[in-house]
């Protein structure tokens, strides 16, 4: 990242370097840097868990391992894409761009944000300990109730489940510390000018986000502190023996999970405005009607959680209030869709590759959103729950709508961050790769479900058999495109074309003001926004 | 290589199963109850109502993809925003046309469903009970002729079939299987009290669109109405450990008449099981019958061979606990002895007081002590199970 280091303001230019650089540095960049790195590692770990997966439901019967390790790959494969991939990559961008697109030179609080950071290889650690410590015969292995530690089972299991707690709280504090810093950037730090309404569409999404991280992550640090204690100090707080409630545990993890939903993907659309107007080279449609949206969609997303477990049994006027509510998200999320399609309108487009993600983002993400809707409906939802149906719908939504807006963040702002052009016939080929091979494998996932395979089983009947088939090759040539991406990003932050600081004939805001690559301190003179 | 050859082999699968899917469930399975009926149709409509503003909206935009690019020389046409009422009125028209399909023309019917799904308070014509358990179901009837009737249904996939790499042939029904069905009346109205011995279950046939999750400490109630007769099957629905792949629920909808048939044998059956609960068995016996009873229930975490999966699931050769004595001094059985482990379980290892019966309690606890490499000698006899209980 040597390239990162053309100096404006020589004064500025005094930090360690190697190691120690990054063990102790408070800049904004090299931050962002270590955030993007970690999640592109993360997100090759879990995929390769998920590949695992894929390969034992090849074909009926067991073949490659037991149902205990099967078990533990699919929740630590979800808590990894979430809790260390596509979390710490829009963290990333948050501190990459932040200061940039509000023209502040760092961010207010960068120790904390230091901090921050240095907490996720830790709890990426503590996470896939398990699985090293049963080859020497300490545990039997990683967290295997799945990522959602539903008790009694997660009481029931070994000590995989305590070290996920341990590895949860920390990545909690993590994600709290992120937010304080970044509200309080976004709240003290803009350029003069920069009102609130006037803030580019990514901070807004990461600004709500932050707030909801605020709010519910402290409920799933109180929920699997709760667990626990259950587990080891003899309290009975999901034991119904001794007058708790198993339900209960459900209620308090959902109460933070289906928000998490949206503190995934809030950040994610702010990335696809700020790209659809730059290849479109015409203003957004609809600033304010998104920003409203945004907050329509953070409010509604902290009522609605028990949509997640219809079929636990509840009250008839509660099933009906978290239907209805449900559907409502879809409002907001209408008035999105429709200023995103209307600021391609009449528009005058080219399709560079952060324009083919965010095209086929908006496809995708609309069969996430629409089957979403779908499952809203608590009768049908009895059949759609807990079967592939809901699997597939989940990585339309967080495949999809999160890790394929990231790709498409990442092309639009790589030059801008290296100073030098990916390459783009390498980049479509990425995107086409991608985009096909996802549907292929998780189109037949919806067949699956509405034929009756439930997930998390790791053999099945000879019924599911040719749409699993389809599903692992799929899912086999999705991982190995992935490798594209590295390549290109590796490539591209050694050299190449050099970027200028308009990067994209279209591109708004301060951000491509500054040369590209930006200065270590970037905006030590403070523009000012009309 | 290898890779590339499985990979060929997997296409070729693909393409010749393309056949097959003629008759592929691209939908919901045929539903056979009231509910499955209702749930079928709310999904239909509201999948087409979902894939026509799909649709609507995709083919605005690739039209606009293909009219409005920079290659053909397209300039762009800066929005304004709406200002006379006209404009607005047409901007609240897809919010008001949402509005519609969200809370009447889908909230409506979904409303009915609601309401139908968790009417469990008309009258049923008979009330089962099921209880979850690692890893399998068990059923009692509550009420009427059959009342008193109970029974486990475990997997009867064969064992060597589910092993890892077993490369012959599957049972057509493979992993679908039990040993005994639940058997209801069709046409009857059946109210199913849902519970769980250990961790939590879900009780899923597709077919009858129901499925509810069964929670330890607590009863949920849904109810199912068969109106076709024939054999349905469903899995377990939510995780519960390592056999949740492997807790098939099979249910035999049959006319009153033949029900009526099954009852008597059932219960005809169950009373010879019980005889002899009373009378001494000799050593043979019980371990004869020990097998059986522990290859069924047992070996699935402690292994046929008794070698267990450690550290998760012990080993019973050379353990501790089988080959310890169970009867103290005062002829009370012993805390942590092997006939509380059975009865009572320990963490993972659930109760089977009320899966087994005594002379399977006996019988498999007597084979563990005398078998799999144990050699203790004693015997435990199933009248002695009987009193434990008490």
């Amino acid at each position: 990242m040597s390239t990162i280091t053309v100096v404006h303001h020589e004064e500025h230019a005094e930090h360690p370097t190697g190691i120690i650089r990054w063990l102790t540095t408070t800049n904004h960049k090299d931050i962002g840097t270590m955030y993007l790195t970690f999640a592109l590692i993360m997100f090759f770990v879990g995929g390769a868990m998920i590949l695992g997966i894929r390969a034992e439901l090849f074909k009926p019967g067991l073949q490659l391992m037991n149902p205990e390790f099967f078990n533990q790959l699919i929740g630590v494969h979800a808590l990894i894409m979430i809790f260390a991939a596509l979390m710490p990559a829009a963290t990333g961008f948050a501190n990459w761009m932040i200061p940039l697109q509000i023209g502040a030179p760092d961010m207010a609080l960068p120790r904390l944000n230091n901090w921050g950071f240095w907490l996720l290889p830790p709890s990426a650690i503590l996470l896939t300990l398990p699985f090293t410590l049963a080859l020497f015969g300490i545990g039997d292995g990683a967290l295997a109730t799945g990522w959602t530690f539903y008790p009694p089972l997660s009481i029931q299991g070994g000590i995989g489940v305590d070290f996920a707690i341990f590895a949860v709280h920390l990545l909690g504090i993590s994600s709290v510390l992120g937010s304080i810093n970044i509200i309080v950037t976004v709240f003290n730090m803009r350029a003069p000018g920069m009102t609130l309404m006037k803030m580019p569409m990514f901070v807004w999404g990461w600004l709500i986000t932050a707030f909801l991280l605020i709010a519910t992550i402290p409920v799933l640090a109180g929920a699997v502190t709760m667990l626990l204690t259950d587990r080891h100090f003899g309290t009975h707080f999901f034991d119904a023996a001794g007058g708790g409630d198993p339900i209960m545990f459900q209620h308090l993890f959902w109460f933070f999970g289906h928000p998490e939903v949206y503190i995934l993907l809030l950040p994610v659309w702010g990335f696809i405005p700020q790209i659809l107007e730059t290849f479109s080279r015409k203003p957004m449609y609809g600033y304010k009607a998104q920003v409203y949206s945004f907050w329509g969609v953070g409010v509604l997303s902290v009522v609605v959680w028990a949509h997640h477990f219809f079929t636990s049994g509840m009250p008839v006027p509660a099933l009906l209030y978290f239907m209805y509510s449900t559907m409502a998200i879809s409002l907001p999320l209408a008035v999105m869709f429709f200023c995103w399609i209307k600021t391609m309108w009449k528009g005058s487009m080219s399709f560079e590759t952060p324009m083919l993600f965010t095209v086929g983002w908006i496809i995708l993400f609309g069969i996430g959103g629409l089957t979403g809707l779908v499952l809203a409906d608590v009768a049908a939802d009895a059949q759609y729950h807990n079967s592939y149906f809901i699997v597939a719908h989940f990585h339309y939504t967080l495949f999809a709508g999160g890790i394929m807006g990231i790709m498409a963040g990442t092309y639009y702002w790589l030059p801008k961050m290296t100073g030098h052009m990916y390459s783009e016939k390498l980049g479509k080929l990425h995107f086409w790769l991608t985009a096909i091979s996802f549907n292929l494998t998780f189109i037949p996932q919806f067949f699956l479900g509405l034929a009756g395979m439930p997930r998390r089983i790791p053999d099945y009947a000879l019924q599911f058999a040719e749409f699993n088939m389809i599903s692992t090759i799929a899912a086999f040539i999705l991982g190995l495109s992935q490798l594209l991406f590295v390549y290109n990003i590796v490539t591209c932050a050694r050299g190449g074309k050099k970027a200028t600081a308009q990067v994209w004939e279209g591109a708004q805001g301060l951000e491509w003001t500054l040369p590209s690559p930006p200065p270590y301190h970037s905006f030590t003179e403070q523009p000012t926004v009309k | 290589m290898q890779v590339l050859k499985k990979i060929g082999l997997g296409l070729a699968a693909m393409l010749a199963s393309l056949n097959a899917f003629a008759d592929y469930a691209w939908n919901f399975p045929e539903p056979v109850t009231p509910m499955a009926l209702d749930t079928l149709h709310v999904h239909n409509k509201f999948m087409l109502i979902a894939m026509a503003i799909f649709f609507v909206v995709l083919a605005i935009m690739i039209y606009s993809i293909f009219a409005h690019r920079k290659s053909k020389n397209f300039k762009p046409v800066a929005d304004k925003a709406p200002s006379t009422a006209v404009e607005i009125f047409w901007i609240l028209i897809p919010f008001a046309i949402l509005l519609l399909i969200d809370f009447v023309i889908m909230g409506v019917p979904a409303y009915h469903s609601v309401i139908m799904m968790e009417n469990t308070r008309d009258k049923a014509n008979m009330v089962i009970k099921i209880t979850g358990s690692q890893w399998r179901w068990q059923y009692e009837y509550m009420d009427g002729d059959a009342q008193g009737i109970k029974f486990v249904s475990n997997l009867s996939t064969p064992k060597e079939q589910t092993d890892k790499g077993f490369a012959g042939t599957k049972d057509g029904n493979y992993l679908l299987e039990v040993d005994n069905h639940l058997v209801l009346p069709v046409g009857a109205k059946v109210r199913i009290l849902m519970t769980s011995a250990d961790v939590m279950h879900n009780w899923w046939v597709p077919q009858f669109g129901s499925s509810r999750l069964a929670v330890p400490g607590f009863i949920r109630e849904t109810w199912v109405q068969v109106l076709k007769a024939g054999t349905y099957r469903g899995q377990c629905k939510e995780l519960c450990g390592k056999g949740h792949g492997y807790m098939p629920v099979v249910v035999d909808a049959l006319p009153a008449e033949e029900y009526k048939i099954w009852v008597a044998a059932k219960k005809e059956e169950l009373a010879k099981a019980s005889i002899g609960a009373d009378r001494e068995w000799t050593k043979d016996e019980l371990v004869a019958n020990g097998k059986t009873v522990y290859e069924k229930n047992c070996a699935v975490c402690h292994q046929v061979s008794g070698a267990g999966l450690p550290p998760a699931f012990p080993a019973l050769t050379g353990s501790k606990i089988a080959n310890a004595p169970i009867f103290g001094a005062d002829g009370k059985y012993l805390k942590d002895s092997h006939l509380d482990r059975v009865l009572n379980g320990v963490r993972v290892m659930p109760s089977w007081k009320a899966l087994l019966n005594d002379i399977e309690i006996a019988s498999v606890i007597t084979y563990e002590r005398n078998a799999l490499g144990n050699s203790m000698g004693d015997v435990l006899q199933p009248a002695q199970v009987k009193t434990a209980r008490q």
